[in-house]
């Protein structure tokens, strides 16, 4: 085995995934706090550690339009941003999806203004929600790393053919630095090989892409779309698979602790879920019944997984870092009940929103916010949401 | 686990030297975290960065509420921030001060923790010619708490500070030779 | 509607793999209004093979200005831009050209 164990800053791990995925193009404007990963990958480019095109765009708009092209000339394209870049860029991250362009990015998630904020929750991710890239969560720096170069691989598999985005939290996990197993050059060609794109703008048999579509064409292309984005669901778990017979990390859409025999079950995405963990396990030790799950994979959803998982307790606390102002609440509660509408047995669903704008969620919190959950649940009185310690 | 939570300004390397003792740590096969308070990045600003060392993986995010160890670069900030906050009892406090242990114990209102004090100003502009104090207040670090090797951290040094790393290596060393330590009990 | 593609069979991405298929799509019968060029007055300037949004002007080997009525939409930009006057617009008639 040639991998070996790093310190870095998790957004050096991200740009490190991204030079053993040998990336021809990176396209990419520098926002907080995704900016470490622009600086060091175009810092690789100009030492000639990564050969690869770095466009300097003067937005995020053209960032994404540069993926767009390169991509559909055949190249592994790469870009990385934060909130107001993401919002910038969100009307070509449908086109991205619509043209079917693997393209990875690393989305490093900051709260969208106003007021202007710079610190990390999930508002940016989930306001491109229905964008059709396939979306995944990770926790900390070894997801950071292993879900970057699984991206391209799943991205790319033709069976798929589909954009993919890494969300890591801003801060939280992009300036932490932390020990991370790094895979070998050798080990990342052997993984993945190199881009052979099935479709692609090449004079030599040309085709067009990005033409535009009448109404009785739209909702079949529609319908083709969503059916292949969620038909990438079995793709992931083997790519998932072949990680863990290489490398030894098991990964699963969603990551559960504790939940067979849970009376609640505690769901978070991304960073904060090492914390609720170490909750979680202060209140088993305690004797109460409760259960963890780190929701790893957003897009695909992963319907069966959250019905079979999360239908073992009979309530489910959901800890959202998103409001949807004006909605039901948390984003995640509410897919998880809408997952739930037609079961027969479901469980009671509560959703808190914490850790807006980067505001930290401690080990008591989360304590907290479990026992709110269980006097709601028990008491009948279950509102849309809560936010969390906000000041009454 | 050891937690470290260091005090300074923005430009004196707080961030840096939170980095270096991680990486010292898992350099040495062991688990270690650093990061920043998280926010603009700005010259002269006051700065904390967060340290966590441990024999196991750590996975918490929180900030460090209640540091075993604070590391305090500037002696100026001793002032206006409360650096004190959530020093464990029988913690350690390591200060950039001119003055000897029980007198900075007084003079900032330390009890029920164990006191080193090193005038890593001095040390610093000797050194380096200026008064970026990190590495000076590493090595007093190691000698009142040898929660890293030293050999591990100069190590690190060379890795990161390139050219400049002989000096600070220095500055570092002379720290860990000229810090005093003392236990300071209630008042 | 049942020669137009499924979602199963329609193409992946809406990848058109015959570019420039649009040239099939003739669309002179459009047009209400049709532009004659007098090739007496015409004096090969090539504005209106610049100007037409379509394009439905053509150069033939020796240089001459033809219009393509297979495409022409008669929208007459042609003949306001013609410096020469040398396109006239005139009206189709229900007997053809």
């Amino acid at each position: 085995m040639g991998s070996k164990r790093v310190s870095l800053e998790v957004s050096e791990v991200c740009a490190e995934a991204v030079r053993l995925a040998d990336v021809d193009v990176v396209a990419a404007y520098p926002i907080t706090p995704q900016t470490h990963i622009a600086e060091v990958l175009s810092e690789m480019v100009a030492d000639g550690v990564l050969d690869a095109e770095y466009i300097n765009v003067e937005s995020e708009h053209s960032a994404m339009s540069c993926c767009i092209g390169a991509s559909a000339a055949g190249a592994r394209s790469f870009t990385a941003t934060s909130a107001q870049g993401l919002a910038l860029m969100s009307e070509m991250l449908y086109i991205a999806s619509g043209l079917r362009l693997p393209i990875v990015m690393a989305l490093v998630t900051r709260t969208l203004s106003a007021p202007l904020s710079i610190w990390g929750d999930y508002s940016d991710i989930m306001s491109v929600r229905d964008c059709g890239w396939i979306t995944l969560f990770a926790e900390d720096g070894q997801e950071v790393f292993d879900f970057t170069l699984q991206a391209f691989r799943i991205a790319e598999d033709e069976r798929v053919l589909f954009p993919a985005m890494v969300c890591m939290d801003g801060f939280h996990l992009s300036h932490v630095l932390e020990p991370v197993d790094v895979i070998s050059e050798e080990e990342a060609r052997d993984f993945l090989p190199v881009y052979r794109p099935k479709y692609r703008l090449h004079p030599s048999d040309p085709v067009s892409m990005g033409c535009f579509a009448m109404p009785d064409y739209f909702s079949e292309i529609k319908k083709r779309q969503d059916e292949e984005l969620k038909g990438s669901y079995p793709v992931i778990l083997e790519v998932w698979r072949e990680w863990e017979e290489r490398f030894g990390r098991r990964y699963a859409p969603l990551m559960s602790y504790w939940v067979d025999d849970a009376e609640m079950i505690l769901v978070i995405a991304g960073g904060y879920a090492g914390t609720a963990r170490l909750a979680v396990e202060g209140m088993r030790k305690r004797g109460m019944k409760v259960g963890l799950v780190s929701w790893k994979l957003w897009r695909p959803f992963p319907l069966d997984d959250v019905r079979e998982i999360l239908g073992k307790a009979p309530l489910v606390l959901v800890v959202d870092r998103a409001l949807s102002v004006g909605g039901a609440g948390g984003p995640i509660a509410n897919e998880i009940r809408a997952a739930f509408y037609h079961e027969k047995v479901r469980p009671q669903v509560v959703s808190m929103v914490a850790g807006l704008s980067g505001r930290d969620v401690l080990q008591r919190d989360f304590e907290a916010m479990t026992k709110r959950a269980m006097e709601l649940a028990e008491r009948g009185e279950i509102p849309y949401y809560e936010m969390y310690g906000v000041r009454e | 686990m050891k937690e470290i939570r260091l005090h300074g300004r923005g430009g004196q390397g707080v961030v840096l030297s939170a980095k270096i003792l991680a990486s010292a740590a898992i350099e040495e096969g062991r688990y270690a975290q650093a990061f920043p308070s998280f926010g603009p990045e700005r010259r002269g600003a006051p700065v904390v960065a967060f340290c966590r060392i441990s024999d196991e993986p750590v996975i918490t995010r929180e900030p460090i509420l209640e540091p075993d160890i604070i590391v305090v670069l500037d002696p100026l900030i001793l002032r206006t921030i409360p650096v004190k906050n959530g020093l464990k009892k029988g913690g350690l406090a390591v200060l950039n001060s001119c003055f000897p242990p029980e007198q900075a114990a007084e003079r900032y209102g330390f009890t029920d923790c164990v006191l080193a004090t090193v005038d890593a100003n001095e040390i610093s502009i000797r050194f380096l010619g200026s008064a970026i104090t990190n590495m000076a207040m590493l090595g007093a670090l190691l000698k009142a708490e040898p929660v890293v090797s030293l050999e591990s951290v100069i190590a690190q040094i060379e890795k990161k500070m390139g050219r400049i790393a002989d000096k600070n290596i220095a500055a570092l060393k002379e720290a860990f030779e000229e810090v005093r330590v003392a236990e300071i009990v209630s008042a | 509607m049942a020669d137009l593609p499924t979602w199963r069979t329609i193409d992946h991405a809406c990848i058109v793999f015959n570019p420039g298929n649009a040239a099939e799509y003739l669309t002179g019968d459009w047009r209400s209004m049709r532009p004659e060029l007098d090739q007496e007055k015409c004096k090969r300037c090539g504005r209106c093979w610049m100007y037409c949004p379509e394009p439905a002007v053509l150069v033939d080997e020796e240089g001459k200005y033809h219009i393509d009525y297979r495409y022409c939409k008669g929208c007459g930009i042609c003949s306001k831009e013609c410096p020469y006057d040398a396109i006239t617009m005139v009206e189709e008639c229900e007997d053809g050209i």
